[in-house]
């Protein structure tokens, strides 16, 4: 095992990231597509943190925090939306909530 | 060095907060302001400009030398655009003096006159506040328009005074003729103001050439010189056509201010609207035709002295259309019925003379016409109000007659309005019409001068015929009205007869401000260096001609000749033989015809412009072009055509799958990255 060097933390940033697109796109389950969210912001977090380290610069770090507490806003918010949509249609099936369409 | 002085905004700002005050409370308030205080505010405005304008004027008589006459009031800087800059600033000079001291002062005895008459008016309950709101507005649009620096600020009171002329003369708008008199007079001024518009990008283009984008009159008056020898660069997309100088489009320019003069000043062709103003109350008809409106176009135009002198071809224009618009509406007014109307085709054949001094270049004659007739004409307007308020609103001189005796103020002071416009001697009205006509006699290098001098003193004859026409059969004779108008024919009250007495005075003493050598120097000892012609000879770019007094004196017998022959037979046809106007009249059957009915002008617009844009706007603009193309092709084409394609295509947008939304980001994003980290 070498060391372990900045663009190892970059490359588990990306699939991360992939992964959560990957879920949010495929993923029919609003609470899976939700969790799938979460992964991609924490992928963003993991890059901004290994980057503040790598440079020397705390606003990586600092902007990490900034985006742990837009998710957590982001999370209250979207629990109150799949509350209601499960107690309007009984489902947590994301193609159910296509009323706004043609 | 600037003179300036920031009290001058007051003039115009007086009416104005008096209108705004008074007009407020109509709008916003249910019932009218207590009477004593609608005639405090309406009269106490003007009369309070009228002082503050004798102070400024003062000051600027005494405190500067000649050529250094001005004050300039810069209230704030209005439009400011690249190079181009036009402040909202009042310029004072010899000739916005003797207009605003006219306007405020002729103004004031009108506004004073209103209270006597509109007392009477029992229309509407709301009428009396509202009438002198229009007039106080109307006051305020005048004063922006002769105290204006540039010819923005002009435009505005030019403007002004034609909405509110508008508003005046269909004041009596519940019956149709008056607000389609109204509407007449506004429609034609547009056609003027369009002119005049053209006329004022012209010269500001012409001056833009020379390289000084300008329209204030004193920048515009200096630097005219620097426009000599350059030539007009057209825009790109015309630049295959060669240019041309400078010069000619500074006569276009000057024509088509003129145009905007004739709408004003009711000349031909446009004076159509202005007989027709006679709808409005009274005190109106004087209003304008006296001090503000009618005179904008002959200020206007010695306003621009500066560019029209250096336009021959313009100012020849301006001298012939005003000649032939005297004689024309002169023959008219010899056959009129309607006691207003015969003042109003007075008004245009005056007005006339006033462009016809200044085509010949005599600016200054001009403008002491146009002081001097606003005192008679204002007088004889008021006069012939208060004849028509003793005959219980009866226009028509067929039933007037022998109210010397019932009304003897207002016979006495009619008279001298007769007198000076019909040239009396020494009357303002004889001293200014002399003034022009000597001009014109001598102005050898506008073309035809001399029949355009003949022109003027056989006006000068038909004007007196008419004016002597009119006082006789209103004022002496049997009265021919229907016995109980007769038994209440009384004097009207002070409020009424004030004013006249003041207006007769000045319409007597007027012009002995202005003697020329001739007599001033002669007989009182007088020198014309004092007088109002020198007072304007800096700024109006006048002509000066050096003239012998024997010339003057010859020329000043002749035309009087002339006009005494006018007055003699209106004498002898209308006072001591009755009989032999029939007799005539019946053996000029179709000339009398011809001229009675106005030479049928009103009716050739009619069938040769009016019906015909009529129909084209019907079948043509309104059916084919406005309902079909515009409304069926434009409007709706466009919203059926949105409708249709947003059903057929962009309906695909909206699938409602957040999924595919979310897509459609991912695939945004990612082109953004691309392109933003492939751009850089």
């Amino acid at each position: 095992m070498g060391e372990i060097a900045g663009w190892h933390f970059q490359i588990v940033a990306a699939l991360l990231f992939l992964l959560g697109v990957l879920g949010v796109l495929v993923r029919r389950n609003i609470i899976v597509m939700f969790m799938s969210i979460e992964l991609m912001l924490n992928a963003a977090n993991l890059s901004l943190v290994a980057f503040g380290r790598e440079l020397g610069d705390s606003s990586g770090q600092i902007f990490a925090f900034m985006v742990m507490v837009v998710a957590a806003v982001e999370v209250a918010v979207g629990l109150a939306v799949i509350i209601s949509l499960v107690r309007n249609r009984d489902t947590v099936n994301i193609e159910d909530a296509s009323l706004m369409r043609w | 060095m600037d003179h300036v002085d920031d009290s001058l905004r007051w003039i115009p700002l007086l009416p104005l907060i008096a209108a705004l005050l008074s007009g407020l409370w109509l709008m916003f308030a249910k019932g009218n302001l207590p009477r004593p205080v609608v005639i405090v505010l309406a009269c106490g405005a003007p009369i309070l400009a009228f002082a503050k304008s004798l102070w400024v004027v003062k000051d600027l008589a005494t405190g500067f030398e000649p050529g250094q006459r001005y004050l300039v009031d810069n209230v704030y800087t209005w439009i400011s655009a690249g190079d181009f800059h036009a402040e909202l600033s009042f310029l004072l000079d010899p000739l916005s003096a003797v207009m605003i001291l006219v306007v405020t002062g002729v103004g004031s005895l009108i506004h004073i006159y209103s209270v006597g008459y509109m007392d009477e008016d029992h229309r509407d309950d709301r009428g009396f506040q509202r009438f002198f709101v229009f007039l106080n507005l109307f006051t305020f649009a005048m004063l922006m328009l002769v105290l204006g620096d540039n010819l923005l600020v002009m435009f505005v009171g030019w403007e002004g005074v034609g909405v509110c002329s508008y508003l005046l003369i269909g004041f009596w708008y519940l019956e149709d003729h008056n607000a389609m008199c109204g509407q007449k007079a506004f429609v034609v001024n547009r056609i003027g103001d369009f002119g005049f518009l053209l006329g004022v990008f012209l010269l500001f283009w012409s001056f833009s050439a020379a390289g000084v984008p300008t329209v204030e009159f004193r920048e515009m008056a200096l630097s005219i010189g620097l426009l000599e020898g350059k030539t007009v660069q057209l825009p790109s997309w015309l630049s295959f056509l060669p240019g041309f100088p400078v010069w000619t489009l500074l006569t276009l320019a000057c024509l088509c201010l003129f145009l905007g003069a004739c709408g004003k000043s009711a000349q031909l062709p446009l004076y159509v609207w202005l007989p027709d103003a006679m709808a409005g109350p009274t005190p109106v008809s004087a209003l304008i035709h006296a001090a503000t409106m009618v005179t904008a176009g002959v200020y206007m135009v010695c306003r621009m002295s500066f560019a029209f002198s250096l336009a021959p071809g313009a100012s020849a224009t301006v001298a012939w259309v005003g000649a032939l618009t005297a004689l024309f509406a002169a023959t008219i007014g010899m056959a009129q019925k309607d006691i207003k109307k015969v003042l109003a085709y007075s008004t245009v054949s005056q007005l006339g003379y006033m462009f016809l001094a200044a085509g010949v270049g005599a600016y200054s004659a001009a403008i002491f016409h146009v002081a001097t007739h606003a005192f008679f004409k204002a007088l004889l307007f008021l006069g012939a109000g208060s004849v028509i308020l003793g005959m219980h609103h009866e226009q028509n001189m067929d039933r007037m007659g022998g109210l010397l005796r019932r009304m003897p103020w207002t016979g006495w002071t009619c008279l001298m309005g007769v007198a000076a416009i019909a040239g009396f001697p020494f009357m303002s009205g004889w001293l200014s019409k002399d003034e022009i006509l000597l001009s014109v006699n001598l102005a050898h290098d506008v073309p035809g001068h001399s029949a355009l001098y003949a022109i003027g003193v056989l006006t000068a004859g038909i004007t007196a015929f008419y004016m002597g026409r009119l006082w006789f059969r209103v004022f002496t004779g049997e009265n021919r009205a229907d016995p109980h108008t007769q038994d209440q024919i009384k004097e009207q009250p002070s409020w009424i007869l004030f004013p006249l007495v003041v207006l007769a005075v000045f319409s007597v003493v007027a012009g002995w401000g202005t003697l020329p050598d001739a007599y001033g120097d002669q007989f009182f000892g007088i020198r014309e260096s004092n007088s109002l012609h020198y007072f304007l000879n800096h700024v109006a770019h006048s002509v000066h001609h050096e003239v012998d007094h024997s010339t003057e004196f010859g020329l000043a017998t002749f035309s009087t000749g002339v006009a005494a022959i006018g007055f003699g037979l209106a004498y002898l046809l209308y006072y001591r033989r009755k009989g032999l106007e029939k007799q005539i009249v019946s053996a000029i059957r179709p000339l009398y015809r011809l001229v009675y009915n106005k030479y049928w002008i009103d009716e050739l617009y009619q069938a040769v412009i009016i019906r015909p844009l009529l129909a084209v706007s019907d079948r043509v603009l309104s059916r084919v072009v406005d309902a079909k193309w515009i409304d069926g092709f434009g409007v709706n084409g466009t919203a059926r055509f949105v409708v249709a394609s947003a059903e057929r295509v962009l309906k695909y947008a909206q699938t409602g799958l957040t999924q595919s939304y979310v897509f459609v980001m991912l695939v945004g994003g990612i082109v953004l990255i691309v392109y933003l980290v492939g751009g850089a």
